[in-house]
Order: C-alpha cells, then structure tokens, then sequence
C-alpha cells in the first residue's frame, strides 16, 4: 500500500510549477499543440518600454490551438511570472481576440472549445484602461461562446484570479481550482489600503487563503472541482467536463437563489469561512 | 464629495425615467424603471448610495453582492420579458459608480461571481437584440464599471472632470505598482491608457460621443434634451450594427488591439 502510493506519488508531475506554454502544451493532445502569435511574432506591449519597464516577446499570454479529447480546442494560458500575470493591451486583445475567433468557428460549423489557464491579479496598472476595455471584451467573449461548447476555467495557483479576471472567472461554463488557488475580486493589497487593516489583513496567508483559497471556493460552492496538482488529473477532469457538455445554467445566471441565501446572512458581523460555507450550502 | 455622494446617478435616473414608477423588488441601492425614449421603450438603472445597506463596505454607491446579483436580476427580468417580442426595450445604464465594494464580506462572499451575474446579463441581453447604453454621468471605476456598463454597444459620456473611467484609486494604483503618487501623476500625464481624465480615455476610440452639458450634477431641461437626444442617436446607429463590441476598436491610441486580432486570424 505504502509502496502505490511512493509509486503514485512518483508518477505525479505538477501543474503548478509549469510555466505558461508548458501549461498550455500539456492540457492538449500529444503532438498538437499549435502557438498563435508566439514570441518571434514579436508583439509586445508599446506602453510598457515608456515607462522603463521591459516587455515581454509574448506578454504574458500564451495562445495555443490543438485538440483536447480528440476535438478541436483553444488553451489560453497567462503567465503568471510576468508582471504578475496582469493583462494589458496586447496579451488582452490576445484573449479576446481568441475567444472572438472561437464563437466564430463555432457559427461556422467547428465546434471549437475554450479552456483559460487564469493566473493573474487583472488589470495591468502600467496599461490602465486598455486593460480594463480588453477585459470587458473578453467577459463578453466567454458569455457569447459559451453559448455554443463549455469555457473552462482554471485557476491553478501560486498567483491566483483577481480583479477584472475574477469576473471573467465567474462568467465560465466551469470553474476549476486546485489548493494553491486563490479567487477574489479585490487583491489583498488593495482591500487593506481602502478599507484599513481591521478589514482586510493582507499579510495574514492564513486568513487570506481560508476566505479566497481554492478548498474555500470548492466547499462554497464557488466552483465546480477541486483538483490535485497533477496534469494527468487536471487533463482527465478537463475530459469529463466537455464530455458532460454545457452545464444547465451557468453559476452567473442563478441570481435568485444568491441573492436569497444573500438576504438571509446576517451582515452585522464580519464574515468568516464557515457562514459562507453555511450560506451556500447546496450550491 | 464623491460623485456619487452628489447623487448625479440618482439625479439623471429621475430626469431620464421622469413620472415612471421603479421596480421596487430589488435591493434599495438600485432604481430600475421602465420608459419610452424616441418611441422605443427602454429600461433605465443606476446605482446609488444607500446609507442603510446591510453591506457596510457598498453604502456609498459602489457595486458590491447585492448590486451585482441585483442588476442581474433587473437586466435578466428584461431579457425574460421581451423574448417573443419583436422589439425589445433598450437597456440604459446610469454610470456613476465610485468602485466595487473594498470588504471582507465581499470576498468571502464571492463579490467576483455577483459582478459576473450583472456582467452575464447585460452582455446576454445585448446578444438577444437589446440595445445596451452605457450613460457615463459620474465616476466608471474598474470592477464597478465592468458590471455596470461595460457591456454596452455604445458608451456616451459627459464632458466634465468628475466623470472619470479607470482602473484603481490613485492611491491603491500607487502602492500595488511601488510609485509614489506624484511620479503616477506624472507618467499619466504621458500615457493616455494611464490618465485619470476623460479627453485620454476619449482617445482610446472606446466612446462613441461625448457630451457638454450644463449642470452635470442635476440637469437643465435643456440638458436632459440634449442627452436624449444622443441616446435617440445610439439606439438609431446600434439597430443598424452588430451586437458585439467591434465598434470600439478604431482609434490609434488602440492600434496594437486590432493589430493582434487581425494576425490572429490570419493564424487561427
């Protein structure tokens, strides 16, 4: 028994620690994996060298064309070690773009499939309101393909979904996570500069990932799997799910039952892991 | 004063929606009411204080759980009620929102998934053959304008420095990106996407008009005129447009946005 497990254990290879591309390689078919706009096409960001930051070839995200499960699939992967795996103009008309030319392939009779490898804290702040104007369109992109065949999200970890991104998190036909996920809308940062340290403690790991972590966000209700570090088990989840096909209705159309157990959480006290827990059981 | 402490959302909300009754099922931070505009009816909604909210962190006007589930709801019930009808009301979001709600309820909550229910429905609606306006009268901060408003097939705003589109207080800006806020100040100055004010982000070809008024925190008659009259212009241009987002991408200062869609497909 001891021994499975070593083996098991052994045979495991992290998720986590691959980098963007290799993320993306590794979630498609052997052998099919296809970059769109890959680092020689050289499209980088043209706000960035302005401010004496150094772009980066791809910026930050990775499109890949190629077959998940036999059928025809596009893996959109943010790199989550540049610039904190914000989005600007470039890598965000990337995303969008992407996912435009997905629905539209889907209108045209290929049933294209989307998956978003989500490692980012959103808006990239050097790039402000481009940022922001890409990430509406990728919100409306997601909600107009997924009409059509699941968008499916993963949040894998070590930086986790913020921001604007968070949003397009919600707005996917599933959601995964694994335990070094963190999802919210706000950074930590941010909620303690607005709202002062007795709110938001952003150096407390503990109570951070105890609100926002991806076994908070399972046990919520929040997403739809909790997955182990492992691609073998990342890829096998991803199969099931486009094999089970459109969920039938997005977590982002249910606003009668949230705004129920919403109603009946008694605000007068701060909230801790168990009430949200409690308040949305059977999500 | 914040520009939704003004109340500018709830006073161009009252102008607009006139003698119309609101939908009075929704939380009190909403006024949703149903009109005619140049003879097509529309639905109006904005988001405003309200000093008793059960969420202490979104009593100034920011768009927090209730707001966003709330706003789903609203554009959601439109959606519903118009599906076998030929034409189908416009929707007009009033945008005078500060930011999304800054607590820890929020997060715990799940605040991302509320402002992906109000996200979801106005993009919906606007693929059903709604036509969506964003009215930008106030503030049009980050998460806050991505729930309410960004979804529209046109965005009008109002010349005056209190309407303002961005992505983070100065402040926060400041500390997530190591600046001090005067070297912010001043590399925002240079770099349009950056800039806090309305004529940069007019250059990023993301508005389709820009209005004078003259008193922009309760509107003369002859600014509510002029107003609906630019709405009446959009309603005309979206009925002939595709539903999706396209229209926002010519200007220069957006140049790289539709150079990368263009090499995309040329890959796909």
């Amino acid at each position: 028994m001891a021994d499975q497990n070593i083996q098991r254990l052994l045979a495991q290879r992290s998720f986590t620690e691959l980098g963007a591309r290799q993320r993306a390689r590794a979630l498609l078919d052997a052998g099919s994996f296809r970059e769109l706009l890959d680092p020689f096409a050289r499209l980088m960001s043209p706000w960035l060298p302005r401010q004496g930051i150094v772009p980066q070839a791809d910026d930050g995200v990775v499109v890949a064309k190629g077959l998940i499960d036999g059928a025809p699939a596009v893996v959109i992967a943010i790199e989550g070690a540049f610039q904190g795996g914000s989005l600007g103009e470039v890598g965000g008309a990337k995303i969008a773009g992407a996912l435009e030319l997905a629905a539209e392939d889907n209108r045209n009779g290929t049933p294209t499939r989307a998956v978003l490898l989500l490692e980012t804290g959103g808006v990239r702040l050097q790039e402000a309101n481009l940022g922001l104007a890409a990430i509406a369109e990728i919100q409306a992109a997601i909600v107009e393909l997924r009409q059509y065949q699941p968008v499916i999200g993963l949040v894998a970890g070590p930086v986790g979904c913020f921001g604007g991104m968070s949003i397009a998190a919600g707005l996917c036909s599933y959601l995964l996570v694994t335990r070094e996920a963190r999802l919210g809308l706000n950074g930590p940062q941010v909620i303690e500069q607005e709202a002062g340290i007795d709110e938001y403690d952003s150096r407390d790991r503990p109570f951070i990932w105890g609100l926002t972590g991806g076994e908070q966000r399972h046990a919520s209700g929040l997403v739809d799997g909790y997955v182990s570090d492992d691609v073998e088990a990342i890829r096998s989840e991803l199969h099931g799910l486009f094999a089970k096909g459109k969920p039938a209705q997005e977590r982002s159309r249910r606003h009668a039952w949230f705004l129920q157990r919403l109603r009946a959480v008694d605000t007068a006290v701060q909230a801790d892991a168990a009430a949200v827990r409690s308040a949305y059981q059977g999500a | 004063m914040t520009t939704a402490q003004q109340q500018r959302g709830l006073h161009w909300f009252q102008a607009l929606a006139g003698d119309a009754q609101p939908l009075n099922d929704l939380p009190a931070s909403l006024r949703v009411a149903d009109a005619e505009l140049a003879g097509q009816p529309v639905r109006y909604l904005a988001v405003i204080t309200d000093t008793s909210n059960p969420f202490p962190r979104a009593r100034d006007g920011e768009v927090g759980l209730l707001e966003g589930w709330g706003l789903a709801q609203a554009v959601d019930e439109a959606i519903e009620a118009d599906r076998d009808k030929a034409t189908k009301r416009a929707l007009i979001a009033i945008v005078d929102v500060p930011s999304q709600a800054y607590g820890r309820r929020e997060e715990a909550y799940g605040i991302h998934q509320a402002l992906a229910g109000a996200v979801d429905a106005y993009a919906r609606a606007r693929l059903a053959g709604h036509a969506v306006i964003g009215l930008l009268v106030g503030k049009a901060m980050s998460g806050a304008f991505l729930a309410h408003g960004y979804q529209a097939n046109r965005l009008i705003a109002l010349r005056d420095p209190g309407v303002m589109v961005h992505a983070m207080g100065k402040a926060a800006a400041a500390r997530i990106t190591l600046r001090s806020v005067d070297e912010l100040e001043a590399l925002a100055a240079s770099v349009p996407p950056m800039a806090y004010d309305l004529d940069n982000y007019a250059s990023l070809g993301l508005l389709a008009e820009v209005l004078d008024v003259e008193q922009v925190m309760q509107p003369t008659a002859a600014d509510l005129t002029r107003v609906q009259a630019a709405l009446g212009r959009a309603l005309a241009d979206i009925a002939d447009s595709p539903r999706d987002l396209r229209n926002r991408l010519g200007a220069a200062n957006r140049a790289a946005s539709a150079q990368v869609r263009e090499l995309l497909r040329a890959q796909w």
